[in-house]
Parts: structure tokens; C-alpha cells; sequence
């Protein structure tokens, strides 16, 4: 048997308790409560075993991670076996003493999430009235010696303020910019037709990108993620399954991945019954699409499968019904086409609603990205 | 843009050592860089007091059997790579 290589990052999930309602949040459907939440000392242990299991990254994340009265304890037990602490966080219910205690037990990096550069939509994305607190937060941040990203997800209807949210992250701190498109699986994939972009909006974004890029080169790094349905190859989703990353649930359970709890079938294991060396290395789900028996054709003779590995297994699950299929969003899937005729409706709805040439008075007509009415989004719940 | 021979490097926030079986490595946001050998010796002077024409004067010391042209083109190269991964400020 060859030996599994040991996992770099551990995602700690420390809590699906979050002030804010992202209509694109990565959580699944089915959030745990606040009562099966894992103890300080569970995760310590979790931090502990992650470490000598080859670990060299914790990202702190939730739901939001400072939902949980303990933080502290959990990033000083992070920090304590060596492990480079990342909080992703809302900024929500930090405050100047919080924030300093975090730093003082070790965060290495905060990664502050925006809904948008103006107030009006980010509010409205996030359910919640939150911008003006993460404002406040960008301040806080400029007293202490720790790492910055802003991360901002991005969709049709915030990716036309890319140049705002550039001059946001270079009026603060931060040395790296994070611009994930929305990736479309559980509350993303209810949203879907109001949060992908148009291919316009897409191609405008990446010139942008580039330009910005060389422009703050050694001062800022800039990540662009582009929406996958627009790739032509899929994503190495998670480096790969079970390869890279370990994702740890409020609950315990140990998954390759955030949504893996969707594919039928599948059962987990859970911190408090395994070591996280056996899970990784044993449990029936780690080594479910792990390597390359598991793959069908074409991904089975694809030059490219040591490079993406076939794609997300649960977009092949949302959008081909079988987990095991090729991505859909790859150009040489057999289903290709249905992303395709998702995209064709997206790239054909603004024209039906005359903002397009065709339209022979477009004086006042909204731009693509604006809505004639706002969406109806399907807001994320606060779990008890 | 190389550098400044007297500017002194210094890892960013967030930037730090680490350890992992008997690896060392440069641990920084969403990422981590293998350090071996002269990648270390580079490292560990990024400390904001020694400045860049330091760094490369110890080096070329330590590995005296190199050409001391190479060795410079070398470290100038690394540090300039660790400044596009934002992993260093350069204090004067």
C-alpha cells in the first residue's frame, strides 16, 4: 500500500452560529446547533493531532468563529502545536479588546470578509446590518503586527465594484485580496440564477484583475477565483479529495470536503470516536474518490487528471446525479451542456429585459448587472 | 524592481517560521514555501536588521566554493520572489 501524504490544512467549522445571512454561504442546508457543538478540550485535541499528522494550517472558520465565547483559548491551543492560525471571520462581534487578546495568543492572519465595497448591497447580500462594523474593524486592524486578507465573494451584481474594493483593501492593511467567485453548491446553488455573472461582467473583471495585479505588485496580492462554470477545465476542488484538506464540522464529523455531506452514501467519522491520523488514512469516505480507480471515462485516460482530478465531486452530484462523473463544468464532459444552457440563460436575461442593443431606447434602462426588481434571495438562517 | 542592497527585509505579518517533520518552512496566508539549505540561511536573516549587501556578504562566506557573482544574482532572485508573494517589507 503506498502511504497517504499527510494533509496541509485542517478547516475547523468551530461553529455554524453566524450574525450574518450570505445568500451564497458555504454551509450546508442543515446547520448543527449551538448543543452539538465540539468543547474547548475536543478541539485542543483536534489542534494537537492535526499538528503531528503533518498539518500546517488551521483555518478558524464557521458559521462565525467568534460566535464562540472561547476563541481565545481555541486559537492560543491552535497556535501552541505550531499550527499557523487563519480566523475567518465577519468582524461582526469583534471588538478592540477582543481583538487584541486574538492577537496576543497567537492569530497569525485575519481574513475579513466583505459583501461588497458599498454599504446598500452589502447589507443586503449579508441579511444584516454589517458593513459600517467591518469599516470600524479595518481601523482596529491597522494597531496590531498580524496578517490581512479581505475576502469578497463575488456575483453578478457586486463584481462591477471591483475598483472600489481595491481602494478599500489599499486604504487598510491588508497584504492580500481574496476575490472568490460564488461557488454554486447548497444555499449558492438556491441562488444561482441571481448570482452568476454575465460573460461580459466575467471578461471585464479579469482585465481589471490583471491590471490591478501588476499594478500593487509587492504591496498587495491579489487572488482572482473565476466561477467554474465559465472554466473550461474544472477546479482542482480541495487539491483533490482527501489529499490536502481535512474539514472538521461544529459536530465533529471529518469530511474532504465542505458539502460532502450531500453525496448519498457516504458516512463520517467523528473526532470524538477516531484520531484524525485513522480517519484520514482509513475511513471508507477519505478514500472514497481518493487517486484515480474511482474515475470514469473521460477523466480515466485524461492527460489532465493528476492536474484537476476530475473536478468537485459534489458539482458532478448537484449537476449529473452521480458523484462519480466528470465534472459537468469541464469542456470535455459529456454533460457539458447543461452548464452550458444554464450560462445561456444567464447571458440572454438582461437583453429580455431591454437593457441590451437591441433595445432601441435604452436611455434609463438599468445596466446588465442591476435588476429591474431586487432578487428574492433565499436567505441562510442563524441556527439555535 | 531588485531589491536595495542597503534596504533591510523583514518577514510581512503573518509571516513566519515553521517546523513540520523535520521540514522547515516560511509559513504565510494560504500558504507555505519548503526552505532548504541556502532558502533558510536567506530566510533567517530577514529580520529587519540585516540589510540586503549583509545577507549576501554572509552567504557568500558560508558558501565560499560558489561564485560570489552567483550567490548575489541568487539571493536577489529569492528575496524578489518572496516580495511578490507579499512576504516581505523592506525597511530602510
Amino acid at each position: 500500500m503506498t502511504t497517504t501524504p499527510n494533509p496541509l490544512a485542517l478547516i475547523a467549522e468551530l461553529t455554524h452560529r453566524c450574525p450574518l445571512h450570505c445568500v451564497y454561504c458555504s454551509n450546508p442546508v442543515e446547520l448543527q446547533s449551538r448543543s452539538n457543538e465540539l468543547s474547548t478540550e475536543t478541539w485542543s485535541r483536534v489542534f494537537q493531532e492535526a499538528a503531528k499528522l503533518g498539518v500546517l494550517q488551521a483555518d478558524f472558520t464557521g458559521g462565525e468563529p467568534l460566535a464562540r465565547t472561547d476563541i481565545i483559548d481555541l486559537v492560543r491551543a491552535g497556535r501552541s502545536t505550531g499550527l499557523y492560525v487563519n480566523l475567518i471571520t465577519s468582524g461582526l462581534p469583534l471588538d478592540e479588546t477582543k481583538l487584541a487578546a486574538l492577537v496576543a495568543a497567537g492569530l497569525d492572519h485575519i481574513q475579513l470578509s466583505f459583501q461588497g465595497a458599498r454599504e446598500e448591497l452589502a447589507n443586503e447580500i449579508s441579511g444584516a446590518k454589517s458593513h459600517a462594523q467591518k469599516l470600524r474593524v479595518l481601523e482596529w486592524v491597522k494597531q496590531h503586527r498580524v496578517a490581512l486578507t479581505l475576502n469578497f465573494v463575488i456575483h453578478r451584481r457586486n463584481i462591477n465594484q471591483l475598483e472600489d474594493m481595491v481602494a478599500l483593501a489599499e486604504s487598510s492593511s491588508a497584504t492580500r485580496i481574496e476575490f472568490a467567485n460564488v461557488q454554486y453548491y447548497g444555499w449558492a446553488f438556491a441562488n444561482r440564477e441571481n448570482l452568476l455573472p454575465t460573460r461580459e461582467q466575467l471578461d471585464q473583471s479579469l482585465t481589471l484583475i490583471k491590471r490591478e495585479q501588476e499594478r500593487l505588485q509587492g504591496r498587495i496580492r491579489i487572488e482572482y477565483v473565476v466561477p467554474d462554470y465559465y472554466a473550461k477545465y474544472p477546479k482542482p476542488c480541495m487539491g483533490g479529495w482527501g489529499r490536502k484538506l481535512m474539514l472538521i464540522t461544529p459536530s465533529g464529523d471529518a469530511l474532504p470536503c465542505h458539502a460532502a455531506q450531500v453525496i448519498p452514501g457516504l458516512s463520517f467519522e467523528n473526532v470524538n470516536d477516531r484520531s484524525l491520523r485513522e480517519i484520514w488514512e482509513k475511513s471508507a469516505s477519505f478514500q472514497k474518490f481518493r487517486g484515480e480507480d474511482w474515475m470514469q471515462e473521460p477523466c480515466k485516460t485524461c492527460d489532465r487528471r493528476e492536474q484537476d482530478f476530475g473536478g468537485c465531486r459534489c458539482q458532478a452530484l448537484l449537476l449529473a446525479g452521480d458523484a462519480a462523473a466528470t465534472d459537468p463544468v469541464c469542456s470535455l464532459a459529456p454533460l457539458r451542456p447543461k452548464v452550458d444552457a444554464i450560462l445561456a440563460a444567464v447571458n440572454l436575461a438582461p437583453a429580455s429585459v431591454g437593457a441590451g442593443l437591441a433595445c432601441p431606447d435604452p436611455v434609463g434602462a438599468p445596466p446588465a448587472s442591476e435588476p429591474l426588481t431586487r432578487p428574492s434571495w433565499l436567505y441562510r438562517p442563524n441556527p439555535a | 524592481m531588485p531589491p536595495e542592497l542597503n534596504s533591510r527585509p523583514r518577514l510581512a505579518p503573518g509571516c513566519r517560521l515553521g517546523e513540520n517533520n523535520q521540514q522547515r518552512v516560511l509559513l504565510m496566508p494560504e500558504r507555505a514555501l519548503r526552505l532548504n539549505g541556502p532558502s533558510l540561511e536567506i530566510v533567517e536573516r530577514c529580520d529587519g536588521k540585516h540589510t540586503v549587501q549583509q545577507i549576501i556578504s554572509e552567504l557568500q562566506q558560508i558558501y565560499s566554493k560558489a561564485q560570489p557573482q552567483k550567490v548575489e544574482e541568487d539571493i536577489l532572485g529569492y528575496l524578489a520572489l518572496l516580495q511578490k508573494e507579499r512576504a516581505l517589507d523592506f525597511e530602510l
